[in-house]
């Protein structure tokens, strides 16, 4: 790696440096506080690799444009915060439905409603998994810092490819806005992963059959050759619609197992001071940061206190938190919200240990202090 | 022909307005394969289901902003919209004037039927007023809007309307609207026996189509009539046909600058 590839920028400027390493070649989005240097960036920086950006009139527009150009066969992104991201959720289903790849930003930001745009919240974490109607699973990704927002933007779009679905990069205004030296890597060091494509000789593909031991099929672009058909109505291996019971169920099964037969492969975690652990922190996102230096001043009081900290937030890290649980008298769940992850927390840990949670709906940071505080009433 | 029978009402005008499509698309010699047909929710935009060619059935009212994305990242295919009355001028209004202003190269084909079908007869966006619909039970009092005014006040370069009953026609302005380079709306007056008829009382599917054929009067003859004369009637033909700057090919002029500083 060369030296001078450091440069200090703000997680959404790693967030788009990080999706065109990935291969992004379009994005569809709209102005809204705090991702929109994202579509900046990205308005900038697209057409000189021969990429597509579009402000689209709306936010369902800008989701609705970036499906449509997964479906000719690039990788598309779209990014947004609160208000919007709850405006996509619509198309986020569609996606899920028809099987395309593309990842979605949520910068998140105070709320509900217009909330406190400028300041930092993670209240969009049961959105991100419940938001839309009906029944499919998610994956979202949540980094801490800003180069892992450049490696976690190309992993979500690593993940849509290779699960053809839509994957959700939680970001957070912390994160989003904070400045930070990082490295980027050579395009060469990166792993990139690229949807299945059916061979240019396959006369028999059909768009939605998938083969004995797989979870999706290869996806041929529009354009390339194979005329078949979309839609989000339930559909059969040809991808027409049908209102079979059969189908209905092995459509919606097959989505949900594509994700949780292959949580191993999707669930990352970072875990700090476990080894003699009596209460673990679990926090996320731009908190995780507060957590990390509350657990390092803890230490060095001699408390034994550990971190866990879910990357990936969506499929949720149960069998790693489960373990956990049943090796520490407590766990405390700091995040920018009233409680949300920490329900999950509390579902999974099925009282095996006690669980605490520090939430905060004020639009201002948890401080490492309020954690440690906590980290020293509960043990 | 394994996707038949089609869902459609019997005495519908849909089928007559997606065979202006397909007979439009197979007199111009596209290529199949780089055809993509686009539509949202919607009796209309059932469509897609029974054509032979790339087909994305989308959600309700979005069907230009996904045929947006198709077409700028994929220009050399030819986009159509299939949309209906609520799914292009009601949920989907706000796509519509925007796709018109930017004269993307798609076209856009709005099958009116002056009612929400799909759903059982509520009034729409094109349901003249005073009439009835399922929601608007003591008669309409929403003024209707005149889809193809509103697509060349925001800037699409080609207009038509045509309708069921005019169903050669229709095909020549389908095939016009593909040529054109640029944003092309043509609304193609359908036929709904089943909930807009029935409600209102229009008689058969047949009458409605007489009706068609003696009230559409095309606008190169309308120029020669007076208001008396125009009364009660309703313009057909084609309504604008200008040249601006297309959407895709000035995107392309940017990458372009950048090609040729590398």
């Amino acid at each position: 790696m060369k030296k001078n590839n450091i440069k200090l920028m703000q997680g959404n400027e790693a967030c788009v440096e990080g999706a065109i390493a990935a291969g992004m070649r379009f994005y569809g989005g709209y102005p809204i506080t705090p991702s929109t240097e994202i579509a900046e960036g990205s308005a900038q920086k697209l057409p000189r690799v021969g990429g597509k950006f579009i402000q689209m009139e709306d936010e369902i527009g800008g989701i609705a444009a970036t499906i449509g150009a997964a479906l000719t066969g690039v990788k598309a992104m779209t990014a947004t915060s609160g208000p919007g991201f709850s405006l996509k959720q619509e198309n986020i289903g569609y996606a899920a439905m028809a099987e395309i790849p593309c990842v979605i930003v949520n910068v998140q930001r105070h709320g509900p409603s217009t909330g406190l745009p400028t300041s930092p919240s993670q209240g969009d974490v049961m959105q991100a998994k419940w938001g839309t109607h009906g029944d499919h699973p998610v994956i979202a990704l949540s980094p801490s810092s800003v180069k892992e927002t450049f490696d976690l933007t190309i992993r979500c779009f690593n993940l849509a490819e290779k699960y053809r679905t839509p994957v959700i990069l939680l970001l957070d205004e912390i994160v989003g806005h904070m400045r930070e030296g990082i490295a980027i890597p050579d395009t060469s060091e990166l792993e990139i992963i690229d949807r299945k494509k059916p061979s240019q000789d396959d006369k028999d593909y059909l768009a939605y059959k998938v083969e004995e031991g797989e979870y999706v099929a290869p996806m041929a672009g529009f354009g390339d050759g194979f005329r078949y058909h979309v839609t989000g109505l339930v559909h059969d291996e040809s991808g027409f619609p049908t209102n079979s019971n059969a189908v209905a169920d092995k459509l919606c099964t097959r989505l949900m197992k594509k994700i949780e037969d292959n949580i191993d492969d999707i669930v990352t975690y970072e875990e700090l001071y476990m080894e003699d652990a009596e209460v673990v922190v679990l926090s996320y996102g731009g908190t995780a940061r507060s957590a990390k230096s509350a657990v390092k001043k803890a230490r060095e009081k001699g408390l034994k206190v550990g971190m866990f900290r879910p990357i990936t937030i969506w499929p949720f890290p149960e069998k790693q938190i489960k373990e956990i649980a049943d090796k520490v008298k407590g766990i405390i769940v700091a995040e920018l919200n009233y409680g949300q992850l920490v329900l999950e927390v509390e579902r999974v840990v099925k009282g095996s240990s006690d669980i605490f949670h520090i939430g905060k709906v004020d639009g201002d940071i948890i401080t490492p202090d309020e954690i440690l505080s906590k980290i020293e009433e509960v043990i | 022909m394994d996707k038949l029978p089609h869902i459609w009402c019997p005495g519908c005008g849909h089928g007559i307005l997606m065979r202006a499509i397909a007979k439009a698309i197979e007199n111009l010699g596209l290529d199949k394969d780089k055809v993509c047909i686009v539509s949202g929710i919607g009796c209309s935009s059932r469509a897609p289901g029974y054509m032979d060619f790339n087909t994305l059935h989308t959600t309700h009212g979005r069907a230009l902003a996904f045929a947006t994305g198709v077409k700028l990242a994929r220009p050399e295919l030819e986009v159509i919209v299939i949309t209906g009355d609520g799914d292009a001028a009601a949920i989907g209004g706000n796509h519509l004037i925007h796709a018109a202003r930017r004269n993307i190269n798609i076209t856009t084909i709005v099958f009116n039927n002056n009612i929400y079908g799909m759903t059982g007869g509520q009034y729409s966006p094109t349901t003249p007023t005073g009439d009835l619909g399922t929601t608007a039970p003591y008669g309409n009092i929403d003024r209707p809007f005149d889809i193809p005014k509103l697509a060349a006040s925001a800037g699409a370069t080609y207009v038509a309307r045509g309708t069921a009953y005019h169903a050669n026609q229709l095909v020549k302005l389908v095939e016009k609207g593909i040529q054109n380079k640029g944003f092309s709306l043509i609304e193609g007056v359908s036929v709904c026996p089943t909930y807009y008829g029935r409600k209102n009382k229009k008689g058969t599917a047949v009458d409605i189509m007489k009706w068609q054929r003696d009230h559409a009067v095309d606008i190169k003859v309308a120029e020669k009539l007076s208001s008396e004369q125009l009364e009660g009637k309703f313009l057909i033909g084609e309504f604008k046909n200008t040249t601006e700057p297309e959407y895709t090919e000035e995107y392309q002029k940017i990458i372009d600058r950048f090609i040729k500083e590398r």
